[in-house]
């Protein structure tokens, strides 16, 4: 009781503070520094068209190099909690229930779909809205509905660790070219930057994207897949 | 101006939502509940001409996030099941 009042003020004496400063400031009415840096000179130093991709995979790619890093580390210690469980029993649970057969049906047809959304956006990813880690999550959610439509089904961990291991690798070795190539590491101009707005365009973006749209595919994959397998122990 | 209600409509829900998902006893509903608050969140960013973080919210948030606590939650049930 006593708890919940002082959440409950807490939240009050919060809400007060953003009410005040909402009602006196406002949105603001110039960019700041920096962002009028991107916004000006964005479009012909990097080349591509959607400019959030611009800052998140060039301007502040070592950002997002250890971004992937953290989301690697967390796969990688989901799966070794969860596997040393999996040893002790890897029978197979019969309690399991089958999947309806609308889900089953919807599956088949519906999977093939998320997967070309998924990779549509990582590879767009440098013109439209999204990229690496959007399309790499719409590529495990494609997994999610195969699983959830066939709870007995085994997921071949080694293609995930290829694929995740490649697609590490690679971004690496694109970061060091940037090195050698170019001004900087993850620098995109290691490739010609093509034409403004074109599928081919803002140099090797587009080519960091796709490994980055795999590496996170493989990787939430990877976790999803390794909890689905703890659900088929003896009860 | 309908953007303008639309956005409060949502961060009402989003606040009602929100105390589903701590004070419900059902921990299926609070799941549900936090999965949607994520969904209206995605919805929100987008009004606020953020696209590219409404997509990453709508995938992850509301789509693997969810899944992610139901596959925990069938384990606990389980491991009590062993326990009891």
């Amino acid at each position: 009781m006593l708890k919940k009042a002082f959440i409950f003020a807490l939240l009050f004496v919060i809400a007060v503070m953003l009410f005040k400063s909402y009602r006196f400031a406002g949105p603001d009415q110039h960019l700041n520094e920096v962002a009028t840096r991107y916004a000006e000179k964005g479009p012909q130093e990097v080349g591509a068209a959607n400019l959030v991709t611009a800052v998140i995979v060039t301007y502040r790619g070592l950002d997002t190099l250890g971004e992937v890093t953290i989301l690697f580390l967390a796969a990688s210690i989901i799966g070794f909690v969860l596997k040393i469980r999996n040893d002790e029993s890897t029978a197979y649970n019969p309690k399991i229930r089958k999947a309806s057969e609308i889900l089953a049906t919807a599956a088949t047809v519906i999977t093939p779909l998320i997967f070309l959304f998924g990779i549509y956006v990582f590879i767009n990813g440098h013109l439209t809205p999204g990229g690496g880690f959007q399309g790499g999550a719409i590529l495990a959610s494609a997994l999610v509905l195969m699983l959830l439509a066939n709870p007995v089904k085994k997921v071949n961990h080694r293609i995930i660790s290829v694929v995740e291991s490649i697609s590490g690798f690679s971004f690496i070795i694109l970061g060091i070219l940037g090195l050698l190539l170019a001004s900087g590491f993850l620098d995109n101009t290691i490739i010609g930057l093509g034409d403004f707005g074109e599928l081919i365009s803002a140099g090797a973006i587009p080519i960091i994207y796709i490994f980055i749209g795999l590496k996170v595919g493989s990787e939430l994959s990877g976790i999803v897949s390794n909890l689905q397998e703890t659900q088929k122990e003896e009860i | 101006m309908i953007i303008t209600i639309i956005a409060l409509i949502l961060a009402l829900a989003i606040l009602l939502l929100a105390i589903i998902a701590v004070e419900n006893k059902k921990l299926v509903v609070a799941i549900i509940a936090a999965g949607v608050v994520s969904l209206f969140a995605s919805v929100l960013y987008l009004l606020l001409s953020a696209p590219d973080v409404a997509m990453t919210e709508a995938a992850i948030g509301s789509g693997l996030s969810t899944i992610i606590f139901f596959y925990v939650l069938n384990k606990i049930k389980k491991e009590r099941k062993d326990h009891a």
